[in-house]
């Protein structure tokens, strides 16, 4: 019975001491998802949380500076100004009309600071459908049975 | 050759169905012609597969336009490597990408030497059932066969081609585009085998452990497939920027590493069961859980759940997944609450200080370790569901739980293959650990002691000397008593000892190229990022390199333009070479591809980064520093110690068993086939 209760203890330690560090992690990581609209509506407590915001880059809105690289998501017909000063240089999919997700806070005068931008282009891998493939593309059809 | 490819898919649709039904009332009317016309289904249905796979290859090369697929991945001027890779470089054609290896492992298994007739047909089902699945995605969910077509004034459909295709994405358009999916997709669709085995078995309820021997061999070449994938992703997310880093737990390359980890407790916990008899129960739901975690992370990469920079493009695919992961999660928990007393364990547990504790440790670490990458990985859509507010994790949260763990994994690895069986005893512990303890603090207080304070590397650096010496002296004890009696060089017998007992020391070359990994991925504490607008000959410093920007040049290639930075690099006031980091336009689909200039040496890497332009119109330089390139160039060690432990189970079990306690006489095919793979990586 003794060796087994010692088992036990070692994995009781390794469990709930991981389990701790997970949640200081969480603490520390969670980032709440919003829609550029929601971001507007938010009361100042949602607002201090790290927010991820998906948009659309607006087209001519980039403007590369020395210290931070400033554009506009565009979503749901509302506008975001963004302010990216994060150390790593943008993706070379981050461009005009490109799809994006920043992440960061929301500053009290309506500016987005991120650290982090991921961006997408429409066709990545896959054309859409009825986008770069043209006419022919969306009206495919399989070729056998 | 696209009606023959999609023909020849609906056949081996046909076949792999026969093969499963037919199986299946083959094993119930226990009719041997109806065994041996199954099994030799599923092998059609796998050459069926192949030839689809071929015709969807031969349209890459001969540039026919008219196939949606290949519109979209390809087009004339792509290089003849890309045109190869093109094949897997979209939902559609990574499916049937996934077919063809399944197929690949299929034919193997039901060509190999038929020893287990009895297991057979069972594992045979298994492979079917799921050849089933990725072939009605591949028939009537995703068919990479699709012809251009235009609807005609009468209604009726003309097919059009297009003059040239949209190209590859050039982010894709990198040599690892080449190696790196193959080699993850025959990790993923490797461990079908061992599922099938340890499913097989169990229905069956088949006498022995001869099925665990089987299992086991089939998950370590899957494993090694897996490892040498998610290295090459690494190194390809390092040196091409875009992909956030050689590692970001993004969910996709979470996602690689799921099955990785449960894949590499079976591979140790599996000795349990088969040196002592135990913790049965445990390995097939570790076999189980591997499998699952394969669709997961394919379904996770097709399906949108989750955003990633790596994902296809969001489609409707996902419900099949998930219906998939749904039936097999059925299956496998009948057959194990029907079959539950065939997993008896025949041992118990007898000291903290054993090899078997060691063993349950390392489990549960890899597990726990895994259950946070998950939840890590799945935590948005579950807080969603649960609290509406879709809520994702970051780095800090993986990087909490895993260095931990990882560091306690490290410790076992050197650890657990000196503690003998059931009980360990005092003098021992202190003949095998004395002397890698002391020489492992010993490095800590001396790297203490010249400035080295990152917690976490210093606890790395310690446990990584302690286990080199740990093993280091395992081989140094071997070979000084074969030395002894042959007379032989002491590399010699090195390599004499380890052909000896390849499973023993191939184990430990393996651990070897672990603590490798470690070193590099503790060095990523040391990294500098510098950032800096250059104008003509200005220079920058970053630690002990001063780079001199010297001009620009653009350089037209076929398939895209490269505006190039012209970079010396000095150090002491000493030109150490050019380096020339890249902007790439490709025309056919006007997007840039960022192509980072490194310079490696043993210590660290120098990492220039062509930036851009700023709005001025100054080029922007920005490099950091980054010793991690360690984990990349440590590659070749993982991928050349896996040689030795996949061999030599297969060559026990292609040579007859009077060669089991020496050495095998025959080199074994597929270790010949280990070493070609790993000359790929090298070149």
């Amino acid at each position: 019975m003794q060796k087994q209760a010692k088992f036990a203890i070692g994995i009781v330690v390794i469990v709930v001491s991981l389990a701790c560090l997970a949640w200081m992690g969480y603490g520390e990581s969670k980032t709440y998802y919003h829609t550029i609209v929601e971001l507007q509506t938010l009361d100042s407590a949602a607002r201090s949380h790290r927010i991820r915001v998906g948009g659309t880059v607006e087209p001519g809105s980039i403007r590369r500076y020395s210290d931070r690289v400033d554009f506009v998501l565009e979503g749901e017909g509302k506008k975001l100004p963004v302010s990216y000063i994060g150390g790593d240089p943008l993706p070379d999919t981050f461009a005009d009309k490109a799809q994006a997700l920043v992440e960061g806070r929301s500053t009290s005068e309506g500016r987005f600071v991120a650290e982090h931008v991921q961006a997408k282009c429409a066709s990545k891998y896959e054309a859409a459908p009825g986008g770069t493939g043209g006419p022919a593309a969306k009206s495919s059809q399989p070729s056998t049975m | 050759m696209d009606l023959f490819g999609s023909f020849a898919l609906v056949l081996a649709f046909v076949y792999a169905v026969y093969a499963f039904v037919g199986g299946i009332a083959a094993i119930l009317a226990r009719h041997p012609l109806l065994v041996k016309s199954t099994r030799q289904a599923g092998i059609a249905s796998c050459c069926l597969i192949f030839l689809a796979t071929f015709s969807l290859e031969y349209l890459f090369f001969s540039d026919n336009f008219s196939i949606a697929y290949v519109v979209s991945h390809s087009n004339r001027d792509l290089s003849t490597f890309y045109k190869i890779a093109a094949l897997w470089s979209g939902q559609e054609g990574s499916l049937l990408f996934w077919s063809f290896l399944l197929a690949i492992y299929v034919f193997s298994v039901l060509t190999y030497r038929n020893k287990n007739g009895e297991l057979m047909p069972y594992v045979g089902v298994v492979m079917a059932g799921v050849q089933i699945f990725f072939l009605t995605l591949n028939n009537f969910v995703a068919s990479p066969f699709k012809a251009l077509a235009t609807p005609a004034a009468n209604g009726a459909l003309e097919y059009v081609a297009r003059a040239d295709g949209n190209g590859l994405t050039p982010l894709l358009q990198y040599p690892e585009m080449v190696i790196h999916p193959p080699n993850l997709y025959s990790g993923y669709t490797g461990f079908t085998i061992p599922f099938a085995f340890a499913l097989g078995a169990l229905l069956a309820r088949y006498p022995g452990e001869k099925w665990i021997h089987l299992t086991r061999k089939w998950t370590m070449i899957a494993w090694m497939f897996q490892s040498c994938g998610i290295m090459l992703g690494a190194h390809w997310a390092y040196a091409v920027l875009g992909w956030g880093g050689y590692w970001g737990w993004d969910p996709v390359e979470n996602a690689s590493l799921l099955p990785w980890l449960t894949g590499t407790a079976f591979l140790h916990s599996v000795m349990m069961q088969e040196k002592r008899g135990m913790m049965k129960v445990w390995n097939v739901w570790l076999v189980f859980c591997t499998f699952l975690l394969c669709i997961l992370g394919t379904f996770l990469t097709r399906s949108g759940v989750v955003s990633s920079v790596h994902a296809f493009a969001q489609s409707s695919i996902g419900s099949w997944f998930v219906g998939f992961i749904a039936i097999i999660l059925l299956v496998c928990f009948g057959a194990y609450f029907w079959n539950r007393d065939y997993l008896k364990s025949e041992n118990q547990l007898d000291a903290i200080v054993s090899r078997e504790s060691s063993f349950l440790f390392n489990n549960l670490l890899l597990l726990v370790s895994c259950i946070a990458v998950l939840s890590g990985t799945l935590f948005p859509v579950f807080s969603e569901w649960i609290t509406g507010d879709r809520i994702s994790v970051g780095a800090p949260f993986f990087n909490k739980v895993n260095i931990p763990t990882g560091l306690l994994l490290l410790f076992l690895t050197g650890v657990g293959p000196l503690l003998a069986w059931r009980k360990t005893s005092t003098e021992s512990l202190k003949r095998n650990f004395g002397w890698p303890l002391g020489t492992g603090l010993f490095a800590g207080v001396v790297a203490f002691a010249l400035g080295f304070r990152e917690l976490f590397s210093l606890i790395c650096l310690i446990l990584r000397i302690f286990v080199a010496s740990t093993i280091g002296l395992e081989f140094y004890r071997g070979a000084k008593v074969i030395r002894a009696r042959s007379g032989a060089s002491f590399v010699a017998s090195t390599v004499d000892l380890t052909m000896r007992n390849t499973r023993r020391y191939g184990g430990y070359i393996v651990h070897v190229g672990m603590v490798f990994v470690f070193i590099g991925l503790s060095g990523a504490a040391f990294n500098r990022d510098t950032q800096k607008e250059m104008q003509l000959g200005q220079t920058m410093q970053i630690g002990p390199y001063t780079l001199q920007l010297q001009g620009f040049d653009t350089k037209p290639e076929k398939n895209y333009t490269a505006e190039r930075m012209i970079v010396e690099v000095l150090r002491d006031n000493k030109s150490l070479m050019m380096l020339y980091p890249e902007k790439r336009k490709f025309a056919t689909t006007d997007q840039n591809g960022t192509m980072v200039a490194i310079y490696s040496t043993l210590k660290e890497d120098l990492y220039v980064v062509f930036a851009g332009y700023a709005t001025s119109g100054d080029a922007r330089l920005s490099e950091p520093t980054r010793k991690m390139d360690l984990v990349w160039r440590r590659i070749r060690v993982l991928a050349g110690a896996q040689q030795p432990a996949a061999a030599s189970p297969l060559a026990q079990a292609l040579t007859p068993h009077r060669h089991a306690s020496g050495r095998p006489s025959l080199r074994p095919p597929l270790s010949r086939k280990h070493r070609a793979s790993d000359e790929n990586l090298r070149t």
